[in-house]
Order: C-alpha cells, then sequence, then structure tokens
C-alpha cells in the first residue's frame, strides 16, 4: 500500500522526518512542507538520510513553503521534487492513504 | 474524490490552518469534495470571530468563513476542546451560563463523533496541526 507521508517539522528541531523516513516502507512517498522544507536542503546533518532514503522512497517539497523561506531551489537535495499545492492534493489521491508526522 | 481535513493547531501558532485552507482550496479548484473541516485540539481557536489581527496580517478565521460561504463547507469545531479554550455558540451559552457566545459564520460546534464519521465517509484523511 502505498503512502504519502507530509512531514511540517524542520529536521533541526524535531524528529519528525527522522521517525517517518525510519517508518517510510519501499514506493511511498514524504512531502515536506512548513518547516519541513529546511529536510530538503543538501550540506546538513540531515541529508545523507534523506539521500539514502532516495533509493527506495519519493521525495517531494512545497514550492510555496522554500519560498515563504528563502530557500533558492539550487539549494535542494538532486532528486527530491518541487510541488505545488495543486501537486500535492493529486499525492494523496495517487497515494492510498495519508500520514501525516506532527 | 471526498476529503476530510483535521486540524489541530490554532490560527497563528506556525502555520497548519494557513496550509489546510490552501490544500482545501486547491482541491475545491480540482473538483473535489471537501466532506467536512474538523477542528480539534487548538485547532478550535480557528473559530471565534473575535479573532481581529492587523490589517496588514492574514484573518485565517476570516478566511475559513468566506470559504464555507462560497462552498458550503462542514466546519465543525469539537466541542469539548471548545469548552477549555472558550470558544462558545448560542447552545453553548445556554448550556453553560455564559454571558455571550463567539462562534465564528460557518462553524459549528459538535462531538467527536463528527471525525469519525469525516473518517469513515471520505476517501482521504489528511491531518493538518502541530
Amino acid at each position: 500500500m502505498a503512502i504519502l507521508h507530509t512531514v511540517n517539522k524542520s529536521p533541526f528541531e524535531r524528529d519528525a522526518l527522522k521517525a517517518c523516513v525510519r517508518m517510510a516502507s519501499k514506493g511511498s512517498s514524504v512531502l515536506m512542507i512548513e518547516d519541513g522544507v529546511y529536510g530538503a536542503t543538501k550540506g546538513t546533518t540531515a541529508s545523507n538520510m534523506v539521500t539514502d532514503a532516495m533509493k527506495d522512497v519519493n521525495f517531494y517539497v512545497l514550492s510555496a513553503d522554500l519560498k515563504a523561506r528563502g530557500v533558492d531551489e539550487s539549494r535542494l537535495i538532486e532528486g527530491i521534487k518541487v510541488v505545488n499545492y495543486s501537486d500535492f492534493v493529486n499525492l494523496t489521491v495517487e497515494n492510498d492513504k495519508v500520514q501525516s508526522w506532527l | 474524490m471526498k476529503f476530510g481535513i483535521q486540524i489541530n493547531e490554532g490560527p497563528y501558532t506556525h502555520e497548519a490552518s494557513t496550509t489546510a485552507l490552501n490544500f482545501v482550496k486547491a482541491a475545491l479548484e480540482a473538483g473535489h469534495e471537501i466532506f467536512r473541516v474538523f477542528f480539534y485540539h487548538d485547532g478550535v481557536n480557528n473559530g471565534t470571530r473575535y479573532t481581529t489581527p492587523p490589517q496588514d496580517d492574514r484573518n485565517i478565521v476570516a478566511a475559513w468563513s468566506e470559504l464555507a460561504a462560497e462552498h458550503k463547507l462542514d466546519l465543525v469545531v469539537c466541542v469539548a476542546a471548545a469548552q477549555r479554550r472558550g470558544i462558545v455558540d448560542e447552545g453553548e451559552q445556554e448550556r453553560n451560563g455564559k454571558d455571550g457566545n463567539n462562534i465564528a459564520d460557518g462553524f459549528r460546534i459538535s462531538g467527536l463523533g463528527q471525525l469519525i464519521e469525516a473518517g469513515i465517509q471520505s476517501e482521504r484523511l489528511v491531518v493538518f496541526g502541530d
């Protein structure tokens, strides 16, 4: 069963992303929103965890929340897809369930 | 597709209520149905019409009321969470002997069963919160 996981907290504030990545099974997707978008940036203490997980899990990041924080797309880990709200809705439809890591 | 939305965070805590608003708007634009929006825990603070943010700030409560009017959304505030936080409608005012009420347009106060029903009736339940 494919699950969409949403993470809305920075990996430098809480362990939501870490817990999510540990639980996300092969073929599922993780969408980083709100402060969670910091987890999508490269060269941080969380980047390797994300890069390793990308073998099995699809990663997405919400463009509006990147812009709100002044995070340029050039700072993102390669392979993470930038999506808008319309894509967010489509991801919830394409997956069987939505799990929010708060 | 039919969506249930759960909001656990107040309008000005972090960003969850705004994210939920944007998600609901995008879902409606795509032709999906919003079965219900359930405000739980501190999320009940989204339902007071006494909210008065500065004029250059987002009025999130008013945004929910307007969206509800436009799309006939069912905005439900959890009664137990509302009582704890002073969110009152006419019925609760009478029942608890309060001197007024503050529920915003388009919101109604009801029980947790409404969340369970939303979970059963909706094809996706999406939670926004803290």
